[in-house]
């Protein structure tokens, strides 16, 4: 009946039937709860190293169009989901799930009851899986886990290898890639941006040369440990141009002025969580994926301040340089998906960088 | 900011009666509302005319005002309790209504009452047509184009510039009469000049027709701080054209993307923000299914309908949110409901598919235009929630209770494809099925999306429900195909159908196969957070996550959908008897399936259980948490009609046993022990063609009371009065299935009367008889009923008292017995006995102080009347009277013949109580929409065998100085007795005829009667629909005719000459 089933490191089993790809995957199993996005969230280059679970059950619903990708290739290890559509219907839509995920070579199970493996995770913690047969015998599954070697970077490998510009008629921003989502691009292109997309490891003299009004540092799938380069970098600009940090992006700047980040014990991969503007103590909505954070004892003796929490556990979500115009956030500002209360942020960095310019 | 401290006392306005488009969603909301503001520390006074409301309890609010929902009575209570805030947005327009009212004509103002939730601004700028365009254009929102036009020149040009088809919506006419769609210029001009005509200020609104696009809800609060969330999106199946309160509708949304979703998403909290509400809001939307355009098609500055719908759906509260922001409190300083480790600002986030059926009273209405369309027509609903779309479908299906436990209804079996076809262009409240019978004709779904635009998502869904019809077909006791079929949401009554089987067999089969369902959690957030909620649904996966508890526990069956004959009253005695369950210590357990009540609140029982009413989903909580015993006296008719099914699979029925229960309804056992106790009820029989009919109508005498024997709830149920009448009702039965045997009775005129009696098996206490105004032949729900009674002697009285105790000891009643009697000459026939609480329970329990359904459980549960404090016998009367006047809502019904008959019609009811009976009617009057006039006109068509009758009445009218009215049968009737009368033209005659009289408002009252004989397209049925569809009251029964009579005479002093 069953032919495949996601084994996880703790040795628990959720049989299914599997769809995409026939390989065999292992990945750190993490919890989506957007209702909508699931084309998004697909392509979202943070879920490298991830096998999703969805948790709206029925997914595919709208197919999958040529517009709402956020990036080209997916870097998702694999998908899980209660129920596959198989008559997608929506104008845009091109393509179903089924065909998406074969075509895509992603490994996927539908008839998972996801609400027990999402209650799972959540009372047991971030846990690795493997997506494989249901024939396979679980030591084996586990073993074939535990060997199975980490990517060493993703950012390496899903950053731009060269860099490319997308080109428009105001402001001057580059866009340090560390696995941007295209949504970044889109939300900059909407503003007219002149966007140079340059590689995490592009040389700061190189960068210089471009003469950017502001600088954008992406997010991405990685890990702070990916992109020690990136920070350095951060330092020789901020003095000179308008930063803003974007998830990954906002670690690697809290680092860069002297702040301290940990590994979550379980990764927070949230569409719609409410976060806290310190100032106005107002709460908007925003689109989170976090494997890291920044620990808050160690903002005292940097020239930080914080700007957002996160509502439920007063995380820090977004930071400010108390002297300078840099700022990040741990969330997705550009959303897709999600809510897009929060994409003034983009106006707000703009305009700063036409501050320092006219200075 | 935490609570505003400013003030002390809030008044809470309810949503008055129940009618089509606000029912009990209004009693959920200021339930929740009331209990929020009390929690508070807020002295709550609340002002609604509706009994049968749990809000209307002294438990939810502190100071409770039963009085009519008018400035006149309100401005008299803010003057007596001098409240601080009036909290007007949880009463449905009603409320909203009153609120922009008092404060315009300076009342607020002048006693100092602030308006908490919404300012009035923000309430015109939603409300006012024109206001709210102007808004959405400053706002860049889109709203459908449109215009008012008092000419068909001016509707022309219109056109011109928008193109058809467009709406037309006459100004000012109740319930959307005169309007409707127009494809081309002939239609335009037809319903325009029709419209302006029927318009009493000449005037209509046209707009552009979106019909089609995807019709898409948002519910959103907002807090002072501007902080708002989108608690819920819905999407209609049924496109826009058909009213969201008719449409089947599924949350969240299926077939929009992210992006669309966020589009819809900002536009409403954009608007939400620019209203400055401060609580909750609906705002519709529609959204084209070929492009990201979209338009704004209302919004409600309110709670409503929709709110309750997605409160229930997310778990999220929202009536109580809306008061606690209304008294100062913002999204973030409040605890979540469900969720320990949050605060309320937090969006909810599904992880099943919620389904609503709209359900409608077509199964009473059978004449009435059943095509929908802008104007609702629904009575109530039902949700469903399963994790996936057609495990939710098709539970919603069971829910509806209209005989079917499946996408299948038996009156299809008759209809050809062309009449298939034909429906399924036409929108009726069959659709769904229509759609089914199509597909196994085997229709393509593309077709049918070509006819119909319901999204393809949807039809495929049902395509695949139809395929799997046929698998299980294909695969006789195939457990495979049993499992696929279970996880999809077949039931097994379906699936006995199609293997042959009973359904028992299919339930043994699968429990020996450990085939059963699991129960998972309505936590509003998808797993992610732990959360306490006792809130439940079913579903065919691999987790329970219902944990038993080792308390005792006592199961409540609620009673599904609002419909007539079976409405909110029910959720009252529903509700009571789980806080009595709490009271004596027991885990309570509630199973119901109907969104809009405060029975499925989850914070009123131990544990919900958000189910479909049907042996199987019963059975199945029943396995899961072995109650000690179910409780079926509460959840009307639908949970009184499980109780046999439950006690073949060996469920203990707490209190009246199923066989007491099976004497009462059960025709010749029921006259078998009336005979044992030496009652009487009228004659009558059963019989299986004309001839028998004949001769039982011989021996019976005329006239006679006739009806077919499946029938529950009088539909279809006529006075005959000879022969003729007779064989024209055979006629017309003999089509229906099941038509046989017809139950012929004589009927008896006389006074009719309702008791209520609680009974522990061996005593039984009579809180109250009631007393109907009207003669018998109106059905018990449809009459004015006064309590005391004022007409009984005290012998039939005690007759009626004796007969109630003998017959509840008899059947050795544990709980609840209501008796219907009719007395005529002092003699007592018994009409009916109900072994279970009835719609008065609510209304007596309030006027006598008896708290009726809670000492009913207790005695269910082994109390016994001496135990809680009371003695057998009746009640001494209370001094004071009350009276109970029924709602219609004709005007929402077209083709529905207003006249008052044994089939129940009404919808709602009102309460007036006073020192007199004539200034309790008056106010019970008042409240139910009627109003009183000193002066005026009255109108006169009556039968010829109500002639002598009417005369009277005509006299004291006269007497009054009302202008008399009348066609000219009755004119020259009246005339030849000396009283003046205006003779009026016939139907069809040039104007000013009657029915033009009626439309330009000359008359206050239409008293009109059924000529014998009862074609739906008689001239009296014109007067009557005309009467309703301008608002007048038209009054069908000369007792009503009388009792309003009384009212103006004691209210008015006639001019006499010495
Ligand atoms: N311009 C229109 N074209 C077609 N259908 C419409 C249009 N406007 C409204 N409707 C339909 O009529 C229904 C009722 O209209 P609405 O303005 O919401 O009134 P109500 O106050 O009764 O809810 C809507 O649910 C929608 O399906
Ligand atoms: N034999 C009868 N004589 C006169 N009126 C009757 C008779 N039987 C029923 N009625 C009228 O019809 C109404 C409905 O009948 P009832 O048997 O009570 O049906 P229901 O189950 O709908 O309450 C009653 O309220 C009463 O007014
Ligand atoms: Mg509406
Ligand atoms: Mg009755």
């Amino acid at each position: 009946m069953h032919n495949a089933k996601l084994v996880l490191e703790d040795g628990t089993e959720f049989y299914g039937n599997a769809f995409g790809s026939e390989m065999i995957q292992t990945g750190e199993v993490v919890i989506q709860t957007g209702m909508t996005g699931y084309q998004e969230v697909l392509s979202d280059p943070a879920h490298a190293n991830h096998i999703v679970v969805m948790s709206y059950p029925l997914i595919g619903n709208y197919g999958l169009n040529h517009d709402d990708f956020e990036s080209i290739d997916p870097a998702v290890k694999g998908l899980i989901v209660r129920e596959k559509c198989n008559h997608p219907s929506n104008f845009r839509s091109t393509e179903s799930l089924e065909s998406y995920t074969k075509v895509n070579q992603i490994p996927a199970i539908e008839g998972i009851d996801t609400r027990k493996l999402t209650r799972h995770i959540r009372q047991h913690g971030s846990m690795k899986g493997i997506i494989a047969p249901s024939t396979m015998e679980l030591n084996e599954a586990i073993s074939y886990m535990s060997d199975t070697n980490e990517e060493p970077s993703y950012v390496r490998s899903l950053s731009t290898v060269k860099p490319y510009v997308v080109p428009g008629r105001g402001k001057r921003i580059v866009l340090i890639d560390l696995g941007l989502k295209h949504g970044i691009l889109r939300s900059l292109t909407k503003r007219h941006c002149h966007v140079t997309v340059v590689p995490y490891n592009y040389a700061a003299e190189d960068i210089a040369r471009l003469h950017a009004d502001g600088m954008i540092i992406s997010n991405g799938p990685g890990l702070m440990k990916d992109i020690r380069s990136v920070v350095q970098m951060i330092q020789s600009f901020m003095n000179r141009t308008p930063l803003f940090g974007i998830g990954l992006g906002h670690l690697a700047i809290a680092q860069a002025c002297g702040a301290k980040v940990e590994k979550l014990s379980t990764g927070r991969y949230v569409t719609g969580l409410p976060v806290t503007d310190v100032e106005k103590k107002t709460t908007h909505f925003t689109s989170m994926h976090q494997t890291e954070a920044v620990i808050e004892s160690s903002i005292e003796s940097t020239p930080l301040e914080i700007t957002e929490r996160v509502s439920e556990d007063g995380s820090i979500a977004g930071l400010r340089h108390q002297s300078l115009p840099i700022c990040s956030v741990q969330y997705n500002p550009e959303s897709a998906p999600g809510p897009e209360e929060s994409s003034y942020l983009f106006d707000a960095f703009l305009t700063s960088c036409t501050k320092i310019h006219t200075s | 900011m935490p609570k505003n401290e400013s003030i002390q006392k809030i008044l809470v306005i309810g949503s008055g009666p129940i009618v089509i488009g606000q029912a009990a969603e209004f009693d959920y909301s200021g339930t929740q509302a009331c209990q929020a503001l009390k929690e508070e520390g807020y002295t709550v006074v609340l002002a609604n005319s509706n009994p049968a409301t749990i809000m209307t309890d002294h438990t939810f609010a502190d100071q409770v005002y039963m009085e009519p929902l008018t400035i006149e009575f309100l401005t008299k209570i803010i003057r007596k309790e001098r409240p601080d805030a009036l909290l007007p947005t949880l009463g449905g327009q009603t409320a909203l209504n009153l609120a922009v009212e008092l404060e315009k004509t300076g009342v607020l103002g002048s006693y100092g009452v602030t308006l908490l939730g919404s300012t009035l601004d923000s309430i015109e700028k939603a409300e006012d047509r024109d206001l709210f365009r102007t808004l959405m254009n400053e706002l860049n929102e889109p709203v459908p184009e449109s215009a008012i036009i008092t000419t068909v020149d001016q509707a022309l040009t219109f056109v011109q510039e928008v193109d058809y088809p467009v709406i037309v919506r006459p100004a000012y006419t109740l319930g959307g009469t005169g309007g409707g769609m127009c494809y081309n210029e002939d239609q335009l001009r037809d319903i325009v000049q029709n419209g302006l005509a029927l318009s009493p200020v000449q005037q209509c609104l046209l707009e552009k027709s979106i019909a089609g696009m995807k019709e898409v809800e948002y519910e959103v609060i907002r807090d002072h701080k501007d902080q708002a969330i989108v608690v819920c999106n819905m999407e209609n199946i049924d496109p826009v054209g058909i009213h969201t309160g008719d449409s089947i509708v599924v949350a969240p949304s299926q077939t929009l993307t992210d992006r669309d979703h966020q589009m819809l998403r900002n536009a409403s909290l954009k608007i939400i923000r620019a209203l400055n509400i401060e609580g909750g809001c609906n705002v519709q939307l529609a959204l084209d299914p070929y492009s990201f355009d979209y338009y704004v098609i209302e919004v409600n500055p309110r709670v409503s309908r929709s709110s309750a719908l997605a409160s229930k759906a997310t778990g999220y509260p929202i009536a109580k949110i809306a008061a606690k922001i209304a008294v100062g409190y913002s999204l973030d300083e409040l605890e979540h409901p469900l969720i320990p480790e949050i605060s309320a600002c937090f969006e909810p986030q599904l992880d099943y598919v919620v389904t609503k059926f709209p359900r409608f009273a077509f199964d009473k209405f059978t004449s009435g235009d059943r095509s929908l369309g802008t104007q609702m027509k629904a009575t109530g609903e039902i949700m469903a929630i399963g994790r996936t779309f057609e495990q939710s479908f098709l539970k919603g299906i069971r829910s509806l209770d209209i005989g079917t436990n499946e996408l299948w209804i038996r009156s299809l079996e008759k209809c050809d494809e062309e009449e298939l076809i034909n429906r399924l262009a036409q929108a009726d409240d069959e659709r769904i099925f229509i759609i089914a019978a199509c597909m196994r004709l085997g229709m393509s779904v593309q077709t049918i999306y070509e006819t119909t635009e319901i999204d393809t998502f949807f039809l495929e869904k049902i395509h695949g429900l139809i395929q799997m019809e046929q698998r299980i077909h294909e695969h006789q006791e195939d457990l495979h195909v049993l499992k696929q079929a279970k996880q999809l949401g077949f039931s097994d009554e379906h699936i006995a159908r199609v293997w042959d089987k009973t359904e028992d067999e299919v339930y043994e089969l699968r429990k020996q196969n450990n085939l059963l369902p699991i129960y998972k959690q309505v936590d509003s957030c998808a797993g992610m957070y732990p959360s306490d909620s006792t809130y439940f649904y079913s579903s065919y996966e691999d987790e329970n996550e219902s944990i038993q508890s080792e308390n005792k526990k006592v199961l409540v069956l609620g009673s599904g959908p609002i419909r007539i004959g079976q409405g909110i009253e029910f959720d009252y005695a529903t509700v009571h008897s789980v806080l009595a369950i709490k009271e004596l210590g027991y885990e309570a357990i509630i199973m119901n399936n109907n969104p809009e009540t405060v029975s499925t609140d989850f914070t009123i029982s131990d544990k919900l259980y958000f189910e479909p009413l049907t042996l199987e989903d019963v059975m199945h909580v029943v396995e899961l948490e072995q109650p000690m015993g179910v409780i079926v006296q509460f959840g009307g008719q639908t949970a009184i009609n499980l109780a046999a099914g439950l006690k073949r699979r060996g469920v203990k029925i707490l209190g009246t046993s199923l066989q007491a229960i099976d004497q009462a309804e059960d025709r010749d056992k029921f006259e078998q022990l009336l005979e044992e106790i030496n009652l009487i009820r009228p004659r009558g029989q059963a019989v299986y063609n004309l001839n028998e009919a004949k001769h039982v109508a011989e021996d019976i005498g005329y006239p006679l009371l006739v009806r077919p024997s499946y029938v529950i709830g009088g539909s279809r149920m006529e006075i005959v009065y000879d022969h003729i009448e007779l064989e024209n009702y055979v006629e017309k039965v003999r089509d229906y299935t099941d038509a046989f045997p017809i139950l012929v009775d004589q009927y008896i005129t006389g006074i009719e009367v309702d008791v209520d009696a609680i009974s522990d098996g061996e005593h039984t206490l009579i809180p109250g008889i009631m007393e109907h105004i009207e003669r018998s032949g109106v059905h018990s729900g449809d009459s004015i009923a006064v309590y005391p009674p004022y007409r009984l002697s005290e012998e039939a009285k005690h007759k009626c008292i004796d007969a109630t105790s003998k017959i509840a000891k008899a059947l050795r009643v544990q709980g609840m017995i209501n008796i219907q009697f009719i007395i005529q000459n002092d003699e007592v026939y018994v009409l009916e006995v109900n072994p279970r609480a009835s719609r008065t329970i609510p209304f007596l329990s309030k006027i006598t102080s008896v708290p009726m359904a809670n000492m009913a459980t207790k005695c269910m549960l082994g109390e016994t009347l001496s135990s809680l404090g009371y003695a057998a016998g009746m009640l001494e009367e209370q001094s004071f009277v009350s009276v109970k006047v029924p709602v219609f809502s004709f005007e929402k019904l077209r083709s529905v013949d207003t006249t008052l008959g044994p089939e129940m019609k009404s919808t709602g009811e009102a309460i007036g109580y006073a020192e007199t009976m004539e200034k309790a009617l008056y106010k019970g009057l008042i409240a139910s929409g009627i109003s009183i006039p000193q002066e005026g006109a009255v109108l006169l068509t009556v039968a010829n065998q109500d002639k002598e009758e009417m005369l009277e009445i005509a006299k004291r009218f006269h007497a009054l100085g009302f202008e008399l009215y009348a066609t000219k049968g009755t004119a020259s009737f009246v005339e030849s007795h000396d009283i003046p009368i205006t003779e009026v033209a016939k139907i069809g005659a040039e104007e000013p005829n009657v029915l033009s009289t009626i439309r330009k408002g000359n008359v206050q009252f239409v008293v009109n009667t059924l000529t014998s004989g009862k074609q739906p397209r008689s001239d009296g049925f014109r007067i009557r629909r005309e009467a309703v569809e301008h608002g007048i009251a038209c009054l069908t029964n000369l007792d009503t005719a009388e009792a309003i009579l009384q009212v103006i005479e004691s209210t008015t002093f006639s001019a006499q000459p010495i």
